[in-house]
C-alpha cells in the first residue's frame, strides 16, 4: 500500500508550524505503511542553514565521534568552509559551505560506509525502520519549522525493509521523490541509466524514478516535463510527490491505480493518500479539494 | 441438508418506540466507528441520525439494515455507506473509494463528489453522486442505479450486468468495457467507449426511465439532451466458430 502526506506552505506565518502539521497528517497514514518510514524538511532553520550546503546520512552512529567526524571533513575541505554535524533522530546532518559534491567527497573520504540519504541547500532527509510516528517522534518532527515537507510511510513490495530502501529518494540537490505503488520495468531503466553512469544506493524501484528524474531534469527538463518523460519510460502503477528546493509535484499513473487527494488554500497547498490525513489542516472546511486526475502532472511553485 | 429461514420473519417489523428522540447525534470525535456502525445496526425504522466530524474515517454508516435517515456531515473516507440494505445515507461533503459498494437496495446521496469505483457490484437502490465520481464508477454493477451530477472517470461500468447508470457531465475513457447488459445514459461527452459497448438509440421508454431516474435524483436536466449506451452483445455469447476450439 504505503501512505504519502506532503505539505508545501504558501503562507509564511505556517512555517513556525510545517512540522506539527506534517506530523498530523503523517499520523493518519500509518496504516497504509507500518514497517518504515521517511521525512524531508525544506528550510528548517534547525537542520539547514542558508548559504551552506547539507548532507544526510543514514543512521546516527557512523563509527566515529561527531568530533572525529567534522574534523575528518573539515580536514578535506576549505579552512573556511565551517563544516558542521549534528545527529537528529537516526539521521546524522552534515553542513558547510561547498558544493554537496565536494561536501559528498568529503564524507566518503571520512565516512566510507556512509549512506547518503538527501543533500542539497534547502532540505534534509530523515528515515528509518519502525513505527511512523516513533521515527517522527524521535527525529523531533512536530517541532520542525519550515517551507515545505514531505512523508512517506512504506508497505514493502520490490525490495527489502531497510532504511535504505525506504522514501523519500534524494539523489540530486534539493530534489525528493516518494512513491506509492511500484514500478514493473525499473530493472531495465536502470541498466540504461547505470550506462549514462549513474550510481546506485539500493535495489529499490523508486530510487530508480528519482534517478530518472534526477537525469532528466539535468539534461533540460522542467519538472513537469521531467513527470511526463517518466510516464512514457517507467511502466507500472504509481502516485509520486516529487519536491524540490521551491516547489512540489505530484502525478498519477495513467489508469490511477493508487489514491492521492489534495487540497489547496491560499495558505498551502496539501496531498495525501487519503483525506482523512487532511481533515485537521487549519481551514480545510474552505480549501479547494479534488482527487488528481490520471496521467496529469501538477506542479506548484512558492 | 441446510435450510435457510429468515430468523425474524415472524417478528413484528421493529419500529420507533414512542418517546425516542426523533434525531440522534453521534460526533466521530467521541465515538469510535465501531460504535456508530454498531448503533446503526441496532437502529430501529423511522429513526433519524447525524453523524458529525467524520474526518474521512473509513466504513462509515456501512450494512444499515432498518429504514433510517443517516446524515454524515462532512467527508467520508474509504467504503462508506458500503452493503447498505435500506433506508437513506446523505453525506454533505466527498466520499472516498468504494462508496456504496454493494449496495443491495436503499438509497445513498453524496453532495460533493466520490472517489473511485463508487456502487462498485451493486445490486439494487439508488446511488446519487451530486459532483464528480472518480474511475470506475458502477464497476461490475448488478441491478443499482447510479446518477452522477458531474463527471464520471475512466472504466466506468466495467463489465456492468444491470442497473442505469446516469452521467449528466462528461464519461472517461472506455466507458462500458465488456459490458454484459445495464443501461448507460450520458449527456456530454464519452472520450473512448471500451470493448462491446455502442451507442444505442434513445426511444421513448428510456426517457420515460431516464426522466424517472434524474427526477428521483432530484436533477432537472432534460431527457432528451442525453445518449444512450449499451452492450452490443457480441463479447459474452460464446461464438459458435469457436467450438472446433475444444
Amino acid at each position: 500500500m504505503c501512505g504519502i502526506a506532503a505539505l508545501q506552505l504558501r503562507n509564511p506565518l505556517l512555517h513556525p508550524q510545517l512540522g506539527s502539521l506534517l506530523s498530523s497528517m503523517l499520523c493518519q497514514i500509518v496504516d497504509r505503511g507500518p514497517d518504515s518510514a521517511g521525512l524531508a524538511v525544506y528550510n528548517s532553520p534547525e537542520l539547514v542553514k542558508q548559504g551552506t550546503s547539507t548532507l544526510s546520512l543514514l543512521g546516527k552512529d557512523q563509527g566515529l565521534s561527531l568530533a572525529g567526524i567534522t574534523d575528518g571533513i573539515a580536514d578535506l575541505l576549505p579552512a573556511d568552509a565551517g563544516t558542521a554535524v549534528q545527529v537528529v533522530g537516526d539521521t546524522t546532518l552534515v553542513s558547510a559551505a561547498v558544493d554537496t559534491d565536494l561536501l559528498a567527497k568529503a564524507v566518503g573520504g571520512t565516512l566510507p560506509g556512509a549512506t547518503i540519504i538527501g543533500r542539497g541547500q534547502h532540505v534534509a532527509v530523515m528515515k528509518s525502520v519502525g513505527h511512523p510516528m516513533e521515527i517522527a517522534a524521535d527525529h523531533g518532527l512536530a517541532a520542525m519549522a519550515g517551507s515545505q515537507g514531505l512523508s512517506h510511510t512504506r508497505m514493502a513490495t520490490e525490495s527489502a525493509v531497510t532504511a535504505g530502501g525506504s522514501h523519500p529518494f534524494s539523489v540530486a540537490d534539493d530534489l525528493c521523490l516518494v512513491h506509492n505503488g511500484s514500478f514493473s520495468n525499473h530493472a531495465t531503466v536502470r541498466r540504461e541509466l547505470k550506462r549514462e553512469g549513474a550510481v546506485f544506493d539500493s535495489e529499490n524501484d523508486t530510487e530508480v524514478g528519482a534517478r530518472y528524474i534526477a537525469s532528466r531534469l539535468k539534461q533540460g527538463d522542467t519538472l513537469q516535463e521531467a513527470l511526463v518523460n517518466l510516464g512514457k519510460v517507467l511502466d507500472g502503477f504509481y502516485t509520486l510527490v516529487v519536491t524540490t528546493a521551491d516547489s512540489m509535484a505530484v502525478v498519477r499513473d495513467p489508469i490511477a491505480c493508487k489514491p492521492a487527494i489534495i487540497a489547496e488554500t491560499h495558505d498551502y497547498v496539501a496531498m495525501a493518500s487519503e483525506y482523512r490525513a487532511l481533515a485537521s489542516l487549519p481551514g480545510i472546511d474552505h480549501a479547494r479539494i479534488f482527487e488528481p486526475e490520471p496521467g496529469k502532472v501538477y506542479t506548484w511553485s512558492l | 441438508m441446510v435450510t435457510l429461514t429468515i430468523p425474524e420473519a415472524d417478528m413484528p417489523p421493529a419500529t420507533a418506540p414512542e418517546g425516542i428522540p426523533a434525531g440522534i447525534g453521534v460526533d466521530l470525535d467521541d465515538s469510535p466507528v465501531r460504535e456508530l456502525n454498531q448503533a446503526l445496526h441496532d437502529a430501529v425504522d423511522g429513526q433519524s441520525w447525524t453523524v458529525t466530524s467524520p474526518g474521512g474515517k473509513h466504513s462509515l454508516a456501512v450494512g444499515i439494515d432498518a429504514d433510517v435517515d443517516v446524515t454524515i456531515e462532512g467527508h467520508a473516507g474509504y467504503y462508506a455507506a458500503g452493503m447498505h440494505q435500506k433506508g437513506r445515507v446523505t453525506i454533505t461533503g466527498n466520499a472516498g473509494v468504494g462508496l456504496a459498494e454493494n449496495i443491495m437496495s436503499g438509497s445513498v446521496h453524496v453532495k460533493g463528489d466520490a472517489s473511485q469505483s463508487a456502487a462498485a457490484t451493486g445490486h439494487g437502490g439508488l446511488v446519487v453522486i451530486d459532483g464528480n465520481a472518480g474511475a470506475r464508477c458502477g464497476i461490475s454493477m448488478k441491478g443499482v442505479d447510479i446518477v452522477v451530477g458531474g463527471d464520471i472517470g475512466h472504466m466506468s461500468a466495467f463489465m456492468a450486468q444491470a442497473g442505469r447508470l446516469v452521467v449528466c457531465g462528461n464519461a472517461g475513457d472506455a466507458l462500458g468495457d465488456s459490458i454484459y447488459e445495464a443501461r448507460i445514459y450520458v449527456k456530454g461527452s464519452v472520450a473512448s467507449l471500451g470493448a462491446d459497448c455502442i451507442e444505442k438509440p434513445m426511444r421513448a421508454e428510456h426517457l420515460e426511465e431516464l426522466a424517472g431516474l434524474l427526477a428521483a435524483a432530484g436533477r432537472t436536466e432534460d431527457p432528451a439532451g442525453f445518449r444512450r449506451y449499451g452492450s452490443a452483445r457480441n463479447l459474452y455469447h460464446f461464438h459458435v466458430d469457436n467450438s472446433t476450439s475444444y
